[in-house]
């Protein structure tokens, strides 16, 4: 497996908020994770990303244990992220934010050119505002914003965190495409997401999460028809 | 969605020749001071630019790599402190001293910086305070240096810069015009590199910086060590001037730290250009108003508290946008597009 997390908890207090969760993914897989409000998913892309330290559990990138690495290591090592809530350098253009991740964020791959810099944001249809000041950025430009960043560093894992919510059918269509094209590429995917339709046009297995445990993982159709799940969406008493 | 706001920093290339033009000439109508100017006004430049270095440095820990100290005095006390030993102690001319006592003050911060990079946020603001009395006491126990009253540095010792008053007043004018530009031309070049892509994005978003990569802890570190050492060196230089140190004038917060902040945040932070506006204001300010005594002093805390509610981003952050031009461009333009 490319990445392994093993039985990762964290607690804030006496809350639970990630209780015993694995996952693993594969070059060119892609996991989708959906769950409620609250449920923990965006702590544990924090657990797996560096920016928070887990209270139990282990992850490895590889074969190689990275969970003592920090957030800069284990991005240099191949792990990309946006994050649920935009956070742009708003001080910086759009193409210098991708520079920033390009340039520190590659590790041992080659960093990125400024000219790819500019092809993913062409990609993404950011190409236009290349020399804006982030900080002028709309939302949802702000949310493809998080998405080129993390593509610029080069990532083996890139973990997305609700980037699909608050788009027209075009521009989910178009963000569908990009993301099945990054897949093609041999990274792998783990996305957060509460767009179920976008989710299931591009993953092939799902993980559902529910007061920091994980309840369900496999085929998104049949994990998405169970009781369980049913339940926690809709209300269905047992 | 349209753009109609210039860009900072997107002008024709062929503006930058005529931009570094412009500079050369104000370092060089500078340079030209003590060959026309009054003893008295070539003083008062040379705090003035002594200041335009300190708030550049502050500016970059600050502004920057998100390191609110307000503990520099340390360092401009260790740096003057330094210089003063190696003189009298040792009888090192004290030109010679100046580069030594930057060294010295780096060294020390490395250390302090393991204590104080412990602390987060205002305890680490605070933290450094502690640190800089710490040295503040320490050295009113060196009795071989005049102890708590301080001491001159000896007739003879100053005679090695030259024999005459005029001279060496020119020496130390010429000698603070070069590290105030140094300083200026280095921060400008380093806000242009990579490490400068970094400290920005450190400066906008710490969080999303280091995961991006950027290893946030040793950038910061670095520059601590670097802001510590040219501060030292700057001491020193106050202190050579001065002619005389105390722990007192040496380690005052007042002097070497609050008004450092007061002229970044006045004029702006977190560009090249704001704490140059800032000093130019604050001396204006105190030259025009001083005589009003605490009046003066009213005046200048209103006016921060003003900029700090009314406009963040201090003065700069007012005039920019609307003039579309920087006078240091450090913004990175896309590559062309094949058309
Ligand atoms: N630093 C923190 N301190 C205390 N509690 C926290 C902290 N961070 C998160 N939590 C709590 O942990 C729980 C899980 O939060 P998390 O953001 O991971 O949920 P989520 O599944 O991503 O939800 P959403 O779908 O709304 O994005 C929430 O109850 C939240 O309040
Ligand atoms: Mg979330």
């Amino acid at each position: 497996m490319l990445l392994e997390a093993t039985g990762l908890g964290k607690s804030y207090g006496a809350l639970k908020v990630v209780d015993d969760v694995s996952i693993a993914v594969d070059a060119g897989d892609a996991l989708g994770i959906i769950g409620p409000n609250g449920a923990g998913k965006s702590t544990l892309f924090n657990l797996i990303a560096g920016s928070v330290r887990p209270n139990r559990g282990t992850i490895r990138l590889a074969g190689r244990d990275i969970t003592a690495l920090s957030a800069a290591a284990r991005c240099r090592a191949g792990i990309g992220r946006s994050f649920q809530i935009p956070r742009p350098w708003v001080g910086l253009t759009v193409y210098e934010n991708l520079l920033v991740a390009a340039e520190f964020g590659a590790g041992e791959a080659a960093a990125m050119a400024g000219s790819d810099c500019l092809a993913i944001l062409d990609r993404l249809g950011l190409g236009h505002l290349a020399d804006v000041p982030a900080g002028r950025l709309r939302l949802l430009e702000r949310k493809r914003l998080e998405l080129a960043r993390g593509l610029a560093t080069r990532p083996r894992v890139l973990l997305l965190d609700e980037i699909a919510g608050g788009l027209t059918d075009l521009e989910c269509e178009s963000l569908i495409e990009a993301i099945r094209g990054i897949r093609k590429e041999g990274v792998a995917i783990i996305w957060i997401e509460h767009v179920v339709h976008a989710l299931f046009a591009v993953v092939d297995r799902l993980a559902v999460i529910s007061f920091g445990a994980k309840i369900a993982e496999g085929d998104p159709q049949e994990v998405f028809a169970s009781r369980q799940v049913q339940e926690i969406y809709l209300g269905v008493p047992a | 969605m349209t753009m109609t706001v210039a860009m900072p920093g997107r002008l024709p290339r062929s503006v930058m020749p005529v931009r570094l033009a412009i500079l050369a000439a104000v370092v060089l109508a500078m340079a030209s001071v003590p060959l026309w100017a009054s003893g008295g006004s070539q003083r008062l430049l040379v705090e003035f630019m002594t200041y335009v270095a300190l708030a550049q440095l502050w500016n970059l820990m600050a502004g920057y790599a998100g390191l609110i100290s307000i503990g520099q005095q340390a360092f401009v006390g260790l740096g003057g402190y330094t210089l003063f030993s190696l003189a009298i102690l040792a009888g090192v001319p004290p030109l010679l001293a100046l580069p030594v006592a930057g060294f010295v003050a780096a060294i020390v911060a490395w250390p302090t910086a393991l204590v104080a990079f412990r602390l987060s946020g205002p305890y680490f603001a605070i933290g450094t305070w502690v640190i800089a009395e710490v040295y503040r006491l320490g050295f009113a126990q060196v009795g071989a240096l005049g102890g708590g009253s301080g001491i001159s540095l000896p007739v003879g010792l100053v005679k090695t810069i030259s024999a005459d008053r005029g001279t060496r007043d020119s020496i130390i004018y010429w000698i603070t015009l070069a590290a105030c530009v140094a300083v200026i031309g280095c921060i400008w070049a380093l806000m242009r590199s990579r490490l400068g892509l970094g400290l920005a994005a450190i400066r906008d978003d710490e969080v999303a910086a280091e995961s991006a990569g950027v290893v946030t802890r040793r950038l910061k570190l670095q520059v601590y060590v670097i802001c510590a050492g040219v501060t030292g060196f700057l001491g020193a230089l106050i202190f050579l001037q001065k002619l005389r140190i105390s722990p007192e004038v040496a380690f005052s917060v007042n002097d070497w730290t609050v008004l450092v902040i007061f002229m970044v945040v006045i004029g702006g932070i977190g560009s090249i250009e704001g704490p140059l506006i800032g000093c130019l204001l604050f001396f204006v300010l105190r030259e025009q108003f001083s005589d009003w005594g605490s009046w003066y002093m009213v005046g200048l805390g209103a006016l921060s508290v003003a900029t700090m509610l009314f406009a963040r981003g201090g003065l700069w952050s007012l005039i920019a946008p609307r003039i579309g031009f920087r006078l240091f461009p450090v913004a990175r333009a896309a590559p062309r597009r094949p058309s």
